[in-house]
């Protein structure tokens, strides 16, 4: 009983803490009037949501995808293509995007789902190369020139801005706002129990009753639209997408990133990790600029070797409280 | 145009560039038997492989193919260093191990591919000359390009010593031992972790072979490993992870498919051959075609 309103209680305190952190979030367009730092902000913000999505599958579930890159394409090609083919509005298009990549995160998942730890890994990563090889070599959807979105006004309809970059970071505040309550939700639920069960140990899990199947097969479609509509966000935010800027390997490797330097599996994990990895890569590379080239990998790579090996659990426990570690034991 | 000959020709140049694949594969498949921990930096191996073969040429004038030795022993050393800085540590790990294993080893691919832009810059290199160049061979109007000929017999070779060292010799009985039960050896006196250091510097030795090889043929820039290692690991998860003659089979077969692949679909579709055997084969043995359960 102790234990149970203890949760209860951190719950509410971690409802509390979002609120407060949006709000400051929020206003934020109103003290950065800077357009180089907005696009930090923004980024920020989208890696943030994309790497919470991640998080579902791979932090929660404890299935370690590489291949999100692939659901990430996919969204920005089908609202980007409905939109330059067919007029279809982005708000339409971004839906239709998540539905598919859910869809297929569920086709894929039924035969992948089988593999285990680093088979499973890989069989993400064949997967998405094998989607970013199709698509650049698919002449109807512009192949390896990629498409290009072409722009009527700045319109909200449309979801397109040319002189100002502000509704894109209240979109992708709210995005990542929404990636965080559906985690928030899932953590609170019976499928969150299920899948951190499902993470620690498989078979324990099958023979108390958990549906591992279906957890992982359910985390990967939540995961799978979430991070297509970030896909679908992102074509629209620079109006231009080509089979290398939306589907490439390094995409799923952006993605994962931050979740495992803030912690996997954590609520706050994926943004503190995104607020510190997306910051530095930008500016140590406009720092550097051009002469400096690869010091950006150094310093990033560097950081994920250390964190991972002295911190596995990611920086977001050096803030966990010291009260709550001694109520509930591991 | 699809006539006995062409169709002889891509499966020639098939098993070459098999057996290659297979000597980049091997080391990856070794030290996943050894330890279940795949190196998510193998392809950086390949890349430093490369370039160490590019500089021993110009600093000493030999041929890539006599530096080869001393590229597999440098990258011994490598390999060994590597295990004893970041993958002891990684191994030791209480929480979330499967994480910290694919990540330590991806942060350091990271670091090698900035440093290798850093220090030779993104420009694409090759070898300037060799005695494999233009010493083609060619029979029955069967084309037999020199590079990817020696390459092929020197993954043979290796293939043939690598048996040699796990059957016949005391430090392959170890490494088998180790590989069976790690904490079961200490009890009749071998080292676990003098294996497992061991084990990544042969490991990477082949590795680095196969870079020498590769650098005989293939242009160096930093992003080089990406490419070779995503073949390597469906290589290896292919011939099923850590079944070292495994990895020779299924690098043959990845090589054929690739030509096959090649010679009926559009050239740069080579690839997506490969990926979708790979996932049709792991779809029935989702450990592979001679892994253990």
């Amino acid at each position: 009983m102790m234990t149970t309103s203890l949760v209860a209680n951190r719950r509410r305190r971690e409802l509390v803490v979002f609120a407060m952190v949006a709000a400051a979030l929020a206003t934020l367009p109103a003290l950065v009037t800077d357009v180089y730092l907005q696009n930090v902000l923004i980024l920020t913000l989208m890696y943030a949501a994309l790497s919470q999505s991640w998080n579902i599958l791979g932090g929660y579930c404890g299935q370690i995808s590489l291949g999100h890159a692939l659901y990430f394409g996919l969204g920005a090609y089908t609202s980007t293509v409905l939109f330059t083919k067919f007029g279809v509005i982005p708000w339409i298009g971004m839906a239709a995007g998540g539905v598919l990549s859910a869809a297929i995160a569920l086709g894929l998942g039924y035969p992948c789902f089988r593999l285990r730890g680093h088979y499973f890994t890989i069989a993400t990563i064949v997967i998405a190369e094998t989607g970013y090889l199709l698509f650049l070599n698919w002449d109807w959807v512009g192949a390896a020139l990629g498409i290009q979105i072409p722009f009527r006004a700045d319109d909200w309809f449309k979801f397109q801005f040319a002189r100002t970059k502000i509704p894109y970071f209240y979109f992708v505040l709210g995005l990542a706002s929404a990636t965080w309550l559906a985690t928030f939700v899932i953590e609170g639920s019976k499928w969150g129990y299920w899948w951190r069960a499902v993470k620690d140990n498989p078979e324990a899990a099958e023979s108390l009753g958990v549906e591992v199947f279906h957890s992982k097969m359910a985390a990967a479609a939540v995961s799978a639209f979430f991070t297509a509509v970030g896909g679908s966000f992102y074509a629209q935010f620079v109006s231009y997408i080509d089979p290398e800027s939306v589907m490439s390997f390094q995409f799923s490797l952006l993605m994962a990133l931050p979740a495992v330097l803030g912690g996997i599996g954590t609520l706050w994990g994926p943004a503190l990790g995104a607020a510190i990895l997306i910051p530095l890569t930008e500016f140590t590379r406009s720092y550097f600029g051009g002469s400096g080239k690869g010091t950006d990998l150094i310093i990033y790579g560097t950081l994920v070797i250390v964190i991972a090996l002295a911190r596995p659990q990611g920086l977001v426990s050096l803030f966990s409280r010291r009260r709550l570690r001694r109520a509930v034991p591991e | 145009m699809l006539t006995a000959e062409t169709i002889v020709q891509s499966l020639v140049s098939g098993l070459l560039t098999g057996l290659i694949y297979a000597l980049i594969a091997v080391g990856l498949s070794l030290i996943f038997g050894l330890m279940d921990v795949v190196n998510f930096a193998h392809g950086e191996f390949l890349m430093i492989a490369m370039y160490a073969t590019f500089g021993l040429v110009l600093w000493l004038a030999i041929d890539p193919i006599l530096a080869a030795p001393l590229v597999a022993a440098l990258l011994f050393a490598f390999g060994a260093v590597v295990y004893v800085v970041i993958v002891r540590y990684a191994m030791r790990a209480t929480a979330n191990r499967g994480m910290v294993q694919i990540f330590a080893t991806f942060g350091l691919a990271i670091v090698m591919r900035g440093l290798a832009q850093l220090l030779f810059t993104p420009d694409y290199r090759s070898i300037p000359h060799s005695w494999t160049e233009g010493n083609n061979l060619s029979a029955a109007g069967i084309y037999l390009p020199m590079p990817q000929l020696v390459g092929a017999v020197i993954s043979i070779l290796a293939f043939i010593g690598l048996y040699f060292l796990i059957n016949r010799t005391d430090f392959g009985r170890a490494l088998e031992a180790t590989r069976e039960d790690a904490g079961a050896v200490a009890l009749v006196g071998i080292d676990k972790n003098r294996v497992f250091t061991l084990g990544w510097g042969l490991g990477a030795s082949l590795v680095g072979l196969a870079g020498a090889v590769m650098a005989t043929f293939f242009y160096i820039y930093p992003d080089v490993g990406a490419s070779f290692a995503l073949i390597a690991y469906v290589t290896v998860a292919l011939g099923g992870f850590g079944s070292v003659f495994g990895a020779l089979a299924a690098g043959i077969i990845v090589g054929l498919i690739e030509a096959t692949t090649a010679l009926l679909f559009p050239p740069a579709l080579k690839s997506v051959g490969i990926y979708a055997m790979y996932l049709a084969v792991v779809l029935f043995r989702p450990r592979g075609l001679f892994g253990s359960i």
